[in-house]
């Protein structure tokens, strides 16, 4: 099954290296959230700290919004889903590979936005880069398999730019509360113990999310 | 439905004895030309049909993906993005991505949608072979010439029912055209 999720990862993968559009759109949109948030904020008023979760993950959901909806658009052109459906390949396979090459473009994404974020707000990034970038992996997880499913479901319909973000955001709430929370500890100098909690929230849901989505996504694409 | 695209809700049918719907294994045996290229412009022929020889678990992909392009006449535009060829040479692709697994039962809907002379009869060519080797083809046409020079047997389907099946033996091809049109006038 991974074998085959991983082939359909790679293939989309190589047209989004190909074409750059997804990639461009988010990485462009993430910096300009980025700048616009860094003018309208008061120094005077909030400090650092306090702002640069927040805009982390407005920044990190929605740039990954960008890539999720193209995630399943690459294949409505000429109707290439239906190749793959005819196919052997479990549907199950189909989405695990969607969800994989969508983490890998938000993750991509996410290494080019924090250090900016970094570098915008002076934070005191030093030992807690690590502790950070293990939770933006587990938060894009969590997203990226939410995200897939509701792409898969919108893709069909007129709205889909509208419907993907309608449906999908109220999932992302409990992963960007985890999140931010734990960034938020981070980067107040707490310690890595302190933000356990998070963490294992974390964690839980990308294991909730992850199982529901992939036994979800083959009712999606049955008619 | 034969294609595993479609859930059935009722009937039953077999592909190689198996009872539909009959997952991946009866998939494995179903090649399915259907008038959208189910390709992916942004990449070549060669990676199109690559992509779907592995898909389907073939051992040596490239090969085959180039053997099956070879087949089709379309071999030398193998590296070229998809969205750069016409019409007719990204339904010769198709037609390679759809062939590669050397399947059992073809699906052909409408296949010559969209061929030039040389694409038909490559096409045409192809479909022999596979017939001499005992694949089963079924063609849904409009173009009756092309079937019926391929059938062993031909139906004319009216809102989703057979109002005609024949043997190909009992069908003169001359008049069958007027036959085809009177069983869509009947049926309305």
């Amino acid at each position: 099954m991974l074998s085959a999720a991983w082939l359909i990862a790679r293939k989309d993968l190589s047209i989004e290296f190909r074409t750059r559009t997804a990639f461009l759109s988010a990485v462009v949109f993430a910096l300009l959230g980025l700048v616009i948030f860094y003018f309208a904020w008061d120094p005077t008023a909030v400090t650092t700290n306090d702002l640069a979760p927040g805009v982390l993950w407005v920044i990190f959901t929605f740039s990954g919004l960008l890539g999720l909806h193209r995630s399943f658009g690459v294949e409505l052109a000429d109707h290439a889903i239906d190749g793959i459906l005819a196919s052997p390949v479990t549907r199950e396979s189909v989405f695990l590979g969607k969800a994989i090459a969508n983490l890998i473009f938000v993750v991509a994404v996410q290494l080019i936005a924090i250090p900016a974020l970094v570098i915008f707000y002076n934070l005191p990034l030093g030992t807690v880069a690590g502790p950070l970038l293990a939770i933006a992996i587990l938060a894009a997880i969590g997203l990226t398999a939410v995200g897939t499913l509701f792409s898969a479901m919108a893709v069909n319909t007129r709205l889909a730019e509208l419907l993907l973000p309608m449906l999908a955001l109220p999932f992302f709430v409990p992963i960007v509360i985890g999140a931010a929370q734990a960034t938020a500890k981070l980067l107040a100098g707490r310690p890595v113990v302190e933000v356990g909690a998070w963490i294992k929230l974390l964690v839980a849901f990308d294991i909730i999310f992850v199982a529901a989505c992939t036994v979800a996504y083959p009712f999606t694409v049955e008619d | 439905m034969l294609a595993g695209l479609l859930k059935p809700t009722s009937g039953s049918a077999r592909i190689s004895g198996i009872q539909l719907p009959g997952g991946s294994l009866a998939r494995a045996r179903v090649g399915l030309i259907s008038h959208h290229t189910m390709l992916y412009d942004a990449l070549t022929p060669r990676e199109n049909v690559s992509f779907a020889a592995r898909l389907y678990g073939i051992k040596q992909p490239r090969e085959r993906a180039e053997d099956a392009l070879r087949r089709m006449s379309i071999f030398d535009r193998a590296d070229a993005p998809v969205r750069l060829l016409s019409r007719g040479m990204q339904q010769r692709v198709s037609i390679a991505r759809a062939m590669v697994h050397e399947p059992q039962i073809v699906l052909a809907d409408e296949p010559y949608s969209g061929l030039d002379d040389s694409g038909a009869r490559a096409l045409t060519s192809l479909l022999r072979e596979l017939l001499s080797a005992g694949t089963s083809i079924v063609i849904v046409t409009h173009n009756l010439a092309e079937g019926l020079s391929l059938a062993t047997h031909a139906a004319v389907m009216q809102r989703g029912k057979f109002v005609r099946y024949d043997s190909a033996e009992r069908i003169d091809a001359g008049s069958y055209a007027g036959t085809y049109r009177e069983a869509l006038a009947v049926g309305g």
